[in-house]
């Protein structure tokens, strides 16, 4: 899971305070595993050593540090990228999945198109396996099977979002 | 290379309902390709428009260099007859023949003779698993048998073009398996070029290429090959 990326995507949309961040990202991809202060300002310290987001002023008042960030041309075709190529396909990938899904809606981009591509790509992966597993012996089968009914499993949870974007869009855009 | 068989911008509607809204597609020769999409996105009727079933309300198919959507309904009967081979969604089966004459009956059409129709289509029983069932009628065979039997059908005149519309759907997993890898290298050692319609991620993964069909539109990702 990729949380500076997830961080850039939240800050593409406006600019915003850590505190305001992390609150976001817990309602959205937190579940149940809320994202430690220490760990958002670390993560945007380094985006804005690396040029991704600028740090504003600290504003005067109480509590937790008032520091607004903005993303960066740097920043923003960063999260660009990452957010229109597919992931590769190996198992257990449904969270970064979900949160390119999330934050495409959240932006107003293409999601379908964006699972379109993630669909390909598993597909492709697939026959891989396939071809691996016609030509092979029956271990090399089963252990592309293994892959196979992974894959598989994540291309039916690709199939339901994708019949259920609005609903999800409706969401995320509230 | 040009594609052997293309559809270009092709729309269709039934009545009011518009089924294909545009949807292109190139297919090089010797190629499998499978369409894959929600259920009613126009997967079928699609297959139907390349195979000349179905004339397109507006947009072109080309087959071989050649326009066929523009041809007489004779003539491209005579295409599906000769270049063409069919395994259909459902029910295709003539149910007063046997198995055997079932998967005779393209090589009947096309002229060849009884008794070397009937020994072609003998040949295929045993590839498919479906050995003993040759003089059975369609309500005798289990659903799969009889989508297999489809198959022997759509293969034993060797077209140069095999649309098959969810040719795995009545099947377990491991008879699908079975069928698709008969079905892969039937195609290949004849060079058929195969259109797959289906909605089993497994299935399509033994095609060269997926194309996915949403609402009537081939999506802009379908030029994509996989493997290369
Ligand atoms: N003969 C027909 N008359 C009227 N409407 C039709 C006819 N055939 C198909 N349709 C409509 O056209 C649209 C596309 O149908 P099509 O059969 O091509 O879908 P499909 O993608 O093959 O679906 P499935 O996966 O369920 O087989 C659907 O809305 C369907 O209701
Ligand atoms: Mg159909």
């Amino acid at each position: 899971m990729s949380i500076p990326l997830t961080l850039l995507g939240l800050l593409e949309r406006e600019a915003s305070h850590g505190y305001d961040l992390k609150r976001e990202y817990d309602a959205l991809f937190g579940r149940g595993r809320p994202l430690p202060y220490g760990q958002v300002y670390s993560t945007l310290a380094r985006l804005a050593r690396d040029g991704k987001i600028i740090a504003g002023e600290a504003e005067p008042g109480s509590g937790p540090e008032r520091r607004r960030y903005v993303i960066t041309e740097t920043g923003a075709t960063e999260f660009e990228q990452w957010l229109t190529e597919a992931v590769p396909p190996e198992p257990h990938l449904q969270t970064t999945l979900f949160t390119k899904v999330v934050l495409a809606l959240m932006l107003g981009r293409d999601a379908h198109a964006y699972l379109d591509t993630q669909r390909l790509a598993h597909l492709r992966r697939m026959r891989e396996l396939t071809d691996l597993r016609r030509g092979g012996e029956i271990v090399d089968v089963l252990l592309a099977d293994h892959g196979l009914f992974h894959l598989e499993a994540d291309l039916r949870w690709i199939e339901a979002t994708s019949g259920r974007l609005d609903q999800l869009a409706a969401k995320v855009r509230a | 290379m040009s594609a052997l068989i293309e559809a270009r911008d092709v729309t269709l509607a039934f009545g009011g309902t518009p089924a294909l809204r545009g949807v292109s597609l190139a297919v090089d020769a010797g190629d499998i390709i499978a369409i894959m999409g929600p259920s009613g996105s126009g997967k079928s009727t699609l297959l139907h428009c390349l195979g000349g079933i179905l004339v397109p309300d507006a947009g072109e198919v080309w087959l071989d260099g050649r326009r066929v959507d523009t041809l007489d309904e004779q003539r491209r009967s005579a295409l599906r007859r000769d270049v063409f081979g069919f395994v259909f969604q459902f029910g295709q089966l003539v149910p007063e023949l046997t198995a055997e004459e079932n998967v005779a009956l393209p090589l009947l059409l096309g002229g060849t003779r009884r008794a070397a129709a009937l020994a072609e289509s003998r040949s295929w029983f045993a590839r498919l698993g479906l050995d003993g069932l040759q003089r059975r009628r369609s309500g005798e065979l289990s659903g799969g048998q009889a989508q297999r039997v489809a198959l022997a059908r759509g293969l034993v005149a060797r077209p140069r073009v095999l649309f098959a519309d969810e040719p795995t759907g009545a099947l377990d997993s491991l008879t699908g398996e079975q069928v698709m890898n008969l079905l892969v290298d039937a195609a290949r050692a004849e060079g058929t070029t195969v259109i797959l319609v289906t909605h089993e991620p497994r299935v399509a993964a033994y095609a060269d290429r997926q194309v996915i069909v949403r609402d009537g539109r081939s999506s802009a990702l379908t030029v994509e090959r996989v493997g290369s």
